[in-house]
Parts: structure tokens; C-alpha cells; sequence
């Protein structure tokens, strides 16, 4: 074989582009030390605030300084306290919401996919009607409606991404489950459960892996967004979106106070976009197989 | 005599799409003794898959097949059976073997798990228990080394080794009856004889009825002792191979036979 040697032997024809490959490697890296960053600084919070998040000092609106890293705000609350545990309250919120987005992402689009025929129409024409509303208004109204409490917020922004993840799972099932290994675990006795779980999620997970990581940040954008007109969870804990409103007013007295918070969305949307940069080149949706 | 293992009256199926009916199985009726190899020719499109399919209820998921016959096993009617009651033939006493071992295996389990989840799902073992019958299985079909493929993924699996693999799976529970679908199609010449006759040995070891589906009467030929000719969903003609070969009455099995090129006529008149 070898010695014929017209064709290099070990190199697929189906195989990622190397250059995307790589460039997937180091996004996932990047994104990854910035994720691990935003966690440890999420999960130990409380260790690393220098102050208490709602304590009032007089000293308000200061600068940069030793005692105050990022200055205080309007009353005199030291901004990088409540950027930290801040932080938690958005991340929180935004990774309850995104698992359940998941969960009933997955179910609805594994059933949907796998089903097909009336499941299938019912299915995706229900999650059509939440489709068409703009994310922003249907989270407004819903979150107006029930009041602005940390649940509400969650259910909200679970309901308004479970349709984008159902599709994304759906779409691909509704090419694997034709594949002869489906068949094939089919014809020995396989239950319809275990076909789904084990012979069809599996294939089907890159896609939404990415779709998720991107739903992430987008979510962070939105629960900000959201707090930022006050329907956020309520003060006096702080969090990113309630910091740049209150902050709004006094922007050019301290900029810090906006820019802060600011710096810290963009981060965190950020950490996700990249990781779902680096996953879509390094798993190469879209080219399976 | 004594009922035969297997007895198809009236099988028919229909695809239904967009409200259209098109007939894929026009009421095909036959009988398969216990442990008897029985083969079914045909060209392409003439319902030998979809028939193997039919027997075991599995309809291509997403298309809509319309079913109707009878399908007596051991004494049961399968198509009157619960889908709950039918997976619990599937595989332990029918079983299917497929035509291209490149894609029937899930490319992202291993072998081992594969066979043990699918032993384990039939005989209520432990894990160690499957794993061993797993092993015992791979050695018997003929896979080098077991111990150390059994954690391998398919895509290191040559496909005649994967085709080893599919039926070390379809035999592990040591069905009745085994429905092989053009098992060796996919592969090369020289592994489909090793593959056939490893078919035939375990046919033989396990007393098992083998249903062979093909193309290719070469490969029929050498491993029933009945035909079923197959033309546009029906059975056209049917008898002992010798008989089929010698003097095959149908006007549609001459013209298949002569369409294999004969090597030994040409050799000799030249």
C-alpha cells in the first residue's frame, strides 16, 4: 500500500479544515480561562469583596483609590464589591434559566424530531407562536405581569430560548434517527427511549453544544438588559444591569461607575461567544460524518 | 408435520405518501422450517428488504408503511403483537443482520458496549456478566484479540470486522431465526466468503433458521437449500436450489440466471 504512496494515507478526505481546527483550540482555551476566571471570582465572591455590597459610606462617587479599586457609587458603595457579588445574581440567573431553556429544549426537540407526522406539527408550530415575539417584549410583558421576583425572571428567559434550542436539536435528529445504526439498534429489541438517548443524542450534541454556549451569552445580555429597565431582581442586591442604571445619572461625574459594570457584561457575553467560536470550528458542525 | 417456525400468508405493504398508495409487497406467502436456510433472490426493488423489514415490524422511521398478512412464528401472530411484546422478539428471537456494516453501528459507542447494552436488555445480566458473554461472542465470530477491541470505537473496525461484529450482536442471544439482508453486499469478495461461512457455521451450531436475502445467486447458492425468486413484490417461483438451478421454471428466473456471467461455459468453449 504504502509503497505506492500517490496519496497520503492517513489523511481523511472528510477531516476539519486543520487551520479551523487549531483556531478552534485556541478559542476554546481563551475561553476557557475566561470562563474559569468569571466562576472562581462567582463562586468565591464573598471571600474576595473587599466591602460589604450594600454598605453606605460617605465617601461617594470616588475615584480610583487603595481602599476603593473601582471607586464607590452614589452612595458611597464600593463598585467593585458589587461588581463581584453582582456577578453571582446575573450568572445565577442566567444559568438556572439557560438549563431549563436545555432541558425543555431537548425534550420537545428530541420528541419533536424522533415523533415526526402531528407530534412533530404541534410541537413546532406551538414553539412558532413564542418565536414571533420579540425576546424583549414577551420577557417585558411576562415579567410585568408576575412581578419583577428572581423566579419570574428565570421562567421568563427559559420560555423565550427553549424555542431556538428546540430547533437546534431537532433539525439534525431528524437525519440520524434514519441512520442504519438506528435501525439496526432497532432490530434487537432496543426501547424507542434508549434508541433517542443513547444511538441519536449522541450524534447530535455538537450543534448543541454551540447553540447552548451562545444562548448563554445572549441570555446574560438579556437578564442585564432587563435589569437595566428595572425588571431585574429587586435592590437593594446588586447586579450588573441595576448597577448601569443607577449609574447612568452620575456618568460623567464617575464614569467608572458605568464603565465597570459595563467591562463586566462584555466580558462575561464575551467568554461565551468565544467558547462558542472555538467549539463550532473545533467540532465542525456542520460537516459531520 | 410439525408447524413450521415461520409461516407468512398474504404479506403485504404499502408506502403511503402524500396520500398516494404505492404496493411494495403484494401478498407474499411462505414457510421457513426451524433450522432450515431458506434463500430469496431478486433484483433491486423487488421487496426483499422491505419484506425482512416487514417480518420484524420495522417500518423506516418517519415513512408511513402500511402492513397487512399474516406473519405466524412459533405459533404467534407477530403482526397482532403489542410494539412492547414485539421488542422483546426483536433480537432475542428474531434477528436481523444488515447490509452495510459501515453505518449500522453507532459510531460513538464502543463495541463492547454496544453488544452488552443490547445482551443485557435480553437476558438481565450484570455488567461483568455481558461483558464476558461480549468477549466470549467476539472470539467466536472470529474477532482477533478481543480483550483488547472489545473498548474500541467502529471506525477502527475494518468493515468486514464490523459485519462480524453485527452478526456476533443478531446471534448473541441466540435467535431462532436470522434474517440476514444482503449481508455481504458491502463487502469485498474474498471477505464475504469468510463472512458466509462463518454465518453458516453458527447457523449450524445454534440450530438457528437463516432467512438470506440477495442479489447474488452465487451466494445463495451455496448456502440454502430452498429459493424464493422475488420480482416486483411477489414470489415468482420457489424450490430446492438444485431444482431452481437445473431447470428454473419461471420465465423471469431463466432470464436471472443467465444474466450471471458464467466463467466456466466461456473457459471452456474458448
Amino acid at each position: 500500500m504504502s509503497e505506492i504512496g500517490l496519496l497520503p494515507v492517513d489523511a481523511p478526505a472528510t477531516a476539519p479544515r486543520p487551520t479551523a481546527r487549531r483556531a478552534g483550540y485556541w478559542l476554546i482555551a481563551t475561553g476557557g480561562v475566561m470562563l474559569a476566571v468569571m466562576l472562581i471570582v462567582t463562586a468565591f465572591g464573598p471571600f474576595i469583596a473587599p466591602y460589604n455590597p450594600a454598605a453606605i459610606s460617605p465617601d461617594s462617587l470616588a475615584g480610583i483609590s487603595a481602599q476603593h479599586w473601582l471607586g464607590t457609587d452614589s452612595i458611597g458603595r464600593d463598585v467593585l464589591s458589587r461588581l463581584i457579588i453582582g456577578g453571582r445574581t446575573t450568572l445565577f440567573i442566567t444559568a438556572i434559566a439557560v438549563s431549563l431553556a436545555l432541558m425543555a429544549g431537548l425534550v420537545l426537540g428530541l420528541l419533536s424530531g424522533y415523533m415526526g407526522g402531528i407530534v412533530d406539527q404541534m410541537v413546532m408550530r406551538a414553539l412558532d407562536v413564542v418565536f414571533a415575539f420579540p425576546v424583549f417584549l414577551l420577557a417585558i410583558a411576562v415579567v410585568a405581569a408576575l412581578g419583577p421576583t428572581i423566579p419570574n425572571l428565570i421562567l421568563t428567559i427559559a420560555i423565550v430560548y427553549t424555542p431556538i434550542l428546540a430547533r437546534v436539536v431537532r433539525g439534525p435528529v431528524l437525519s440520524v434517527k434514519r441512520w442504519d445504526h438506528v435501525e439496526a439498534a432497532r432490530s434487537v429489541g432496543v426501547s424507542e427511549v434508549r434508541l433517542v438517548v443513547s444511538h441519536i443524542l449522541p450524534l447530535v450534541i455538537s450543534p448543541i453544544l454551540v447553540e447552548t454556549s451562545l444562548t448563554l451569552a445572549n441570555t446574560i445580555f438579556t437578564v442585564t438588559a432587563l435589569s437595566f429597565l428595572g425588571l431585574g431582581p429587586p435592590p437593594p442586591d446588586p447586579n450588573w444591569g441595576g448597577m448601569l442604571a443607577e449609574a447612568r445619572q452620575f456618568m460623567e461625574l464617575a464614569p467608572l461607575t458605568v464603565i465597570a459594570p459595563a467591562a463586566a457584561i462584555v466580558f462575561a457575553t464575551l467568554t461565551f461567544i468565544v467558547l462558542a467560536n472555538g467549539l463550532r470550528d473545533m467540532l465542525d458542525v456542520g460537516g459531520q460524518r | 408435520m410439525t408447524e413450521p417456525l415461520l409461516d407468512v400468508t398474504g404479506l403485504t405493504a404499502e408506502f403511503v405518501h402524500r396520500g398516494e398508495t404505492i404496493p411494495a409487497l403484494n401478498g407474499i406467502g411462505f414457510t421457513v422450517a426451524a433450522g432450515e436456510a431458506v434463500g430469496f433472490v431478486g433484483e433491486s426493488g423487488c421487496g426483499k428488504s422491505v419484506m425482512a423489514r416487514a417480518i420484524m415490524r420495522l417500518a423506516p422511521e418517519g415513512s408511513s408503511v402500511r402492513l397487512g398478512g399474516a406473519v405466524r412464528f412459533q405459533g404467534t401472530d407477530l403482526m397482532a403483537l403489542s410494539e412492547a411484546r414485539m421488542r422483546d422478539i426483536r433480537g432475542s428471537r428474531i434477528a436481523m443482520v444488515f447490509q452495510d456494516p459501515m453505518t449500522s453501528l453507532n459510531p460513538v459507542m464502543t463495541i463492547g458496549a454496544q453488544m452488552a447494552d443490547m445482551i443485557r436488555r435480553h437476558t438481565g445480566f450484570s455488567a461483568r456478566q455481558a461483558r464476558a458473554r461480549v468477549l466470549e461472542l467476539l472470539d467466536d465470530v472470529g474477532i482477533r484479540d478481543p480483550q483488547r477491541r472489545i473498548d474500541d470505537h467502529p471506525h477502527q473496525f475494518s468493515g468486514g470486522m464490523r459485519q462480524r461484529v453485527l452478526i456476533a450482536i443478531a446471534v448473541s442471544c441466540e435467535p431462532d431465526l436470522l434474517i440476514a439482508d444482503e449481508p455481504t453486499t458491502a463487502l469485498d469478495v474474498t471477505v464475504q466468503a469468510q463472512i458466509l461461512r462463518l454465518l453458516m457455521r453458527l447457523r449450524e451450531r445454534h440450530g438457528m433458521a437463516l432467512m438470506l436475502i440477495s442479489h447474488d445467486f452465487g451466494v445463495i447458492a451455496g448456502m440454502v437449500e430452498r429459493v424464493n425468486v422475488m420480482l416486483g413484490g411477489e414470489i415468482v417461483e420457489t424450490g430446492a436450489v438444485e431444482q431452481i438451478f437445473a431447470a428454473p421454471a419461471h420465465a423471469y428466473t431463466r432470464a436471472l440466471l443467465d444474466a450471471v456471467p458464467r466463467l466456466d461455459a466461456e473457459g471452456r468453449q474458448a
